[in-house]
């Protein structure tokens, strides 16, 4: 036992790191001998934290793992607290931490030394949408209106609320501003929840909340949903509201705004660990992904539900690395040297 | 008088005995979890949460609650034994209830306390039954500037109170704001003030802070006058309870006041650590005793308990109704709710009465078990300052530390507890006040992030502090504040020439 | 009492000036959306030096001119700064009362590296054990017993209970027995 774990601590990795053994599904395979350490980069209610939460509570309530799973906020530094300590524990199989954009925005917009090639990727557990909000109150029933009106008051006199600055909302309101030749007022508040509750007490005219943040609000019909930042439509059918499904919020394409961006909400590791390691997280969630309470979670929260583990998912990280550093560069945002 | 039907409905739910053994439990955890500094609410209800998934939805909050009044009826007592708050809405009470304890009433201020916290609480509770969608309605009043006209009415009801030179009252103020603006600036994402350092990234958090300046420079103070606490001789006996509430009704003005307050600050939602502030601030510009407070008035401890209390419950109200969490506490039963597939939010109170009354049951149940339990508790704890110094502060110690990392996990903060347990001492012995610091570090950000917010809004025009009828009365009444000991002097001088 | 204060007023300057210096960096001024990043850090490390100045003034020159100055920078009534004149001439701490609280201060340090080195539990036994036989003359076996005690219950409350995992240092000495 003990020679085991000293093999799948130290030497394996090791080894592996230099590519001299290829691990291939051992005999026993590798299980947390100790609690496992769920870093979440983000502060107490957000989108990751709840996502966070909920997985615990899989992970509890169907014993999926021996080891519990024990959810830490690190919030510091809009989440570089979380990925320095993740960066810093190299080949530490009992930590995982939850990303959303700010894995990439975070780096950028700071210059904090980190990348997330100095972490492992696990899994890509879904994708976030974006919709673009209005107070149900407000005259604009399409995308197309509300965009006219906001080009005829004036640059600068729509308020567009945000989660963070330079993050993925100011980044997403950045591009419809060039999209559709605009300008708002970005104002930056502290989570998904206070923005949506600003904009049905009308202090801000517009948000781009994820649909989980503004659910609530719009199936009591206080917000209206303009259309989602995705390039199809959300696929879930069932009546959220009175009168519609997700699947009924158009595109922006479709409303004539070519603006594409959806959030990763996906696993890392530190680097350094062996891939019988990584095998077990990948195990791990693809169990957490068959329960029903999750397939409920992405139902209400009308999540993407691509789901991608080795390779693909590395692929599609660097490709979002540089589809934001792009984003970041053009309007801005990225750290003086 | 639907109310009424929904209420007694709702104790229909909440009183089996299973949920009367998940309440007993409840408390006891939350008072273990009060005690320990940086091990607050919100972590406790974090960590035992996964525990409540197995049970129905309403035991599970049911259990959750509990904690929750547990947690805060605990901080008080570490705030008035040893002069470390647990919470940061337990600073204000530290003003007062120390030097009670030192005084050797310990039991007295302790009884203070609790039965504070619950009138607080139980307003609350009643507000919430009665008024929940009216109160909901007010939240959404509040947008930027509106939360930095709060911010500024607490910095106002606070200011000028100090008896220290003026300039080093200014210094330790600006000191808590400098502190308070390190790490990541919330409006432009810029990094503020680490000088490339890390590890200072996540700023300086006010509980460090607070168990470094209150908790070790205590320590060291009371070292400095040979080994032993002042408060040793308390008179301990379990009549104490009755003879403090014998005390306590003269100073139904300030509960009052006070309930006001918390339910006001816990809606909108500006949170119990404003709240606890602000009303010990007003309470001293109201009483008659003013002057006298910090020397240890009972009122110095109704005033921030009743006030921190009615806030954390009132708190939840924008949390069930608006999904919105007025307290980290809130936000993690917030998680909690969407878990057990309850979805927060306008509709809670329509789609699941069974849920929504019955919690709302469980915090009357749950805010008596409470208060049972921590007043037949009272002599037990008072009794904590008989243990031999050289035993106990060492063990304060440990217990700083441990509080200190679990915060953020860092070992860095432990560190940075002893400097400020350095800073503090000497701080007092140069009387440099150290409540300015404090408040300065706690709601500094949030004032600066609203007021920018605002700024953001206006494009810089400073009119929209006074732009509706909300925003401009609560700056007039922040003004007016401001200005109160000029005025009484005032009325004084008048007085004197007029006899 | 005056070198300390001193020290504390010069230590102030320097973190206001710190505050400023990086204020500056980070842009001070009232741009077209209101206050830029540095524009509160600026004037509070401004207000921090001034205070501190008038502290160190005031603590260096006389009675009389401290009055005087002050009553012309703030008019505030100069009665209510003069310290008590005992207070002056008192030294900051008593040497005898010093050696007390550096008796705390340090091990206390001692701890807090202890802590770094071999984690929260082992160095918590072994400073409550020390602190008892030192300051309170127990004997050995009580200081061990209080000491073990309190780092066991502490133990099994956070690793066991709450599953909330402490520092356990460079040098675990506790992952012999597995944690």
């Amino acid at each position: 036992m003990n020679i085991q774990r000293a093999l799948a601590r130290g030497i394996l990795p090791l080894l592996a790191a230099f590519g001299l053994v290829s691990v291939a599904a051992p005999a026993a395979a590798w299980e947390p001998t100790k609690p496992v350490e769920f870093i979440i980069p983000a502060g107490t209610g957000g989108g990751a934290d709840q996502m966070a939460r909920l997985i615990q509570g899989i992970v509890a309530k169907h014993n999926l793992m021996k080891q519990a799973l024990i959810p830490v906020n690190k919030s510091g530094g809009a989440g570089a607290e979380g990925f320095l300590e993740v960066k810093a524990a190299k080949g530490d199989p009992h930590k995982i931490i939850i990303t959303l954009s700010n894995l990439f925005t975070t780096p950028m917009a700071t210059g904090v030394p980190f990348n997330w090639k100095d972490l492992t990727p696990v899994a890509m557990l879904s994708l976030d949408n974006f919709v673009l909000w209005v107070n149900a109150e407000d005259p604009y029933k399409s995308a197309k209106e509300f965009l006219d009106a906001v080009k005829k008051a004036g640059p600068n006199t729509f308020k567009m609320g945000g989660t963070g600055a330079k993050q993925e909302d100011q980044i997403l309101t950045v591009a419809i501003e060039k999209a559709a030749g605009v300008k708002f007022t970005y104002i930056p508040f502290k989570g998904g929840g206070a923005v949506a509750t600003q904009l049905v007490g009308k202090h801000i005219n517009a948000t781009v909340n994820n649909p989980i943040e503004a659910v609530a609000q719009w199936r009591a019909g206080k917000l209206r949903a303009l259309c989602v930042f995705d390039d199809e439509r959300m696929p879930y059918k069932t009546k959220v509201t009175d009168t519609q499904s997700w699947y009924d919020v158009p595109t922006c394409k479709e409303a004539g705004i070519s603006t594409e961006y959806v959030m990763l909400r996906g696993i890392f590791m530190p680097a350094g660990v062996a891939p019988e390691v990584v095998n077990f997280y990948v195990e791990l969630f693809n169990k957490v992904r068959a329960t029903p309470e999750w397939k409920k979670f992405m139902e209400e929260g009308a999540f993407n539900q691509t789901y991608l583990t080795g390779k693909p998912y590395a692929d599609w990280v660097s490709k979002a690395e540089v589809l934001h550093r792009d984003l970041m560069k053009e309007a801005g945002f990225l750290a003086k040297p | 008088m639907e109310e009424i039907n929904a209420l007694f409905h709702g104790f229909s739910v909440a009183l089996t005995p299973f949920n009367l053994l998940l309440m007993f439990i409840g408390v006891t955890l939350g008072v273990l979890i009060g005690v320990l500094p940086g091990l607050g609410g919100a972590n406790g209800i974090a960590i035992l949460l996964p525990l409540t998934f197995t049970m129905p939805p309403t035991s599970a909050v049911i259990m959750l609650s509990c904690i929750y009044w547990g947690a805060l009826f605990g901080g008080a007592i570490t705030s008035i034994l040893f002069n470390i708050p647990g919470e940061p809405w337990s600073v204000a009470t530290t003003f007062d209830g120390y030097p009670m304890a030192q005084q050797g009433k310990a039991g007295e201020a302790l009884t203070t306390a609790f039965t504070s916290s619950f009138i607080g609480a139980f307003f609350a509770i009643v507000m919430i039954t009665f008024l929940a969608p009216l109160v909901a309605k007010f939240a959404l009043q509040f947008g930027p500037p509106e939360f930095f006209a709060v911010f500024f009415l607490t910095f106002c009801s606070f200011i000028g109170m100090g008896k220290e030179p003026p300039f080093k009252i200014l210094v330790a103020m600006m000191l808590g704001f400098a502190l308070a603006a390190v790490g990541i600036d919330t409006v432009t994402g810029q990094l503020r003030l680490i000088f490339g350092w890390h590890e200072l990234m996540r700023g300086f958090d006010f509980l460090i802070a607070v168990i470094g300046l209150f908790g070790i420079g205590e320590i060291l103070l009371s070292m400095e006058e040979g080994l032993s606490f002042s408060g040793r001789t308390a008179k301990i006996n379990t009549r104490i309870v009755i003879e403090t509430w014998k005390k306590l009704p003269k100073y139904w003005m300030t509960s009052l006041r006070s309930c006001v307050i918390g339910c006001w600050m816990g809606i909108t939602p500006g949170g119990a650590t404003p709240a606890s502030f602000m009303s010990y601030g007003i309470a001293k510009r109201m009483s008659p005793d003013g002057a006298k407070f910090g020397t240890g008035q009972a009122e110095g401890v109704i005033a921030p308990e009743t006030a921190a209390h009615a806030a954390g419950t009132a708190a939840l109200l924008p949390m069930l109704s608006l999904g919105i969490p007025g307290s980290p506490t809130a936000a993690v039963l917030l998680g909690g709710l969407l878990i057990w597939g309850l979805q927060p939010g306008p509709l809670l109170f329509v789609e699941q009465k069974d849920f929504v009354w019955g919690l709302i049951a469980s915090m009357y149940l749950g805010n008596i078990a409470g208060l049972i339990i921590v007043l037949t508790c009272v002599p037990l704890f008072a009794a904590i300052l008989r243990v031999p110094f050289s035993i106990i502060a060492p063990v304060i110690v440990v217990i700083c530390a441990i509080g200190a990392y679990t915060v953020h996990n860092a070992m860095l903060d432990i560190w940075l507890m002893l400097l400020f347990g350095v800073m503090g001492y000497a701080f007092k012995k140069l009387s440099y006040p150290l409540a300015p610091l404090v408040l300065a570090l706690v709601l500094g950000d949030q004032a600066e992030g609203a007021f920018r917010q605002a700024m953001l809004m206006s494009q810089g025009d400073m009119r929209i502090f006074f732009s509706n009828w909300l925003v401009g009365s609560i700056m007039g009444l922040g003004l007016l504040m401001l200005v109160w000991p000029v005025l009484g002097k005032l009325v004084a001088q008048l007085r004197k020439s007029a006899a | 009492m005056r070198s300390a204060e001193v020290v504390v007023a010069l230590f102030m300057l320097g973190l206001g000036a710190l505050v400023i210096f990086d204020s500056v960096r980070l842009g001070w001024g009232w741009g077209t959306e209101g206050p830029e990043a540095g524009y509160f850090p600026f004037y509070i490390g401004a207000m921090i030096c001034i205070g501190s100045l008038v502290t160190l003034f005031q603590v260096l020159l006389g009675e009389q001119i401290k009055g005087l100055a002050v009553k012309w920078i703030v008019r505030a009534k100069p009665a209510r700064l003069h310290h008590d004149r005992r207070k002056d001439h008192e030294v900051f701490v008593e040497w005898s009362a010093l050696r007390l609280v550096l008796q705390v201060l340090l091990p206390a340090a001692v701890y807090v590296l202890g802590i770094q080195l071999i984690g929260i539990y082992v160095a918590s036994a072994a400073y409550i054990a020390v602190f008892m036989v030192w300051l309170g003359k127990y004997g050995w076996t009580r200081g061990l017993i209080v000491g073990v005690g309190v780092s066991a219950v502490t133990f099994a409350m956070f690793e066991i209970w709450f599953q909330v995992p402490l520092f356990k240092g460079e040098f675990n000495p506790l992952s012999l027995i597995g944690y």
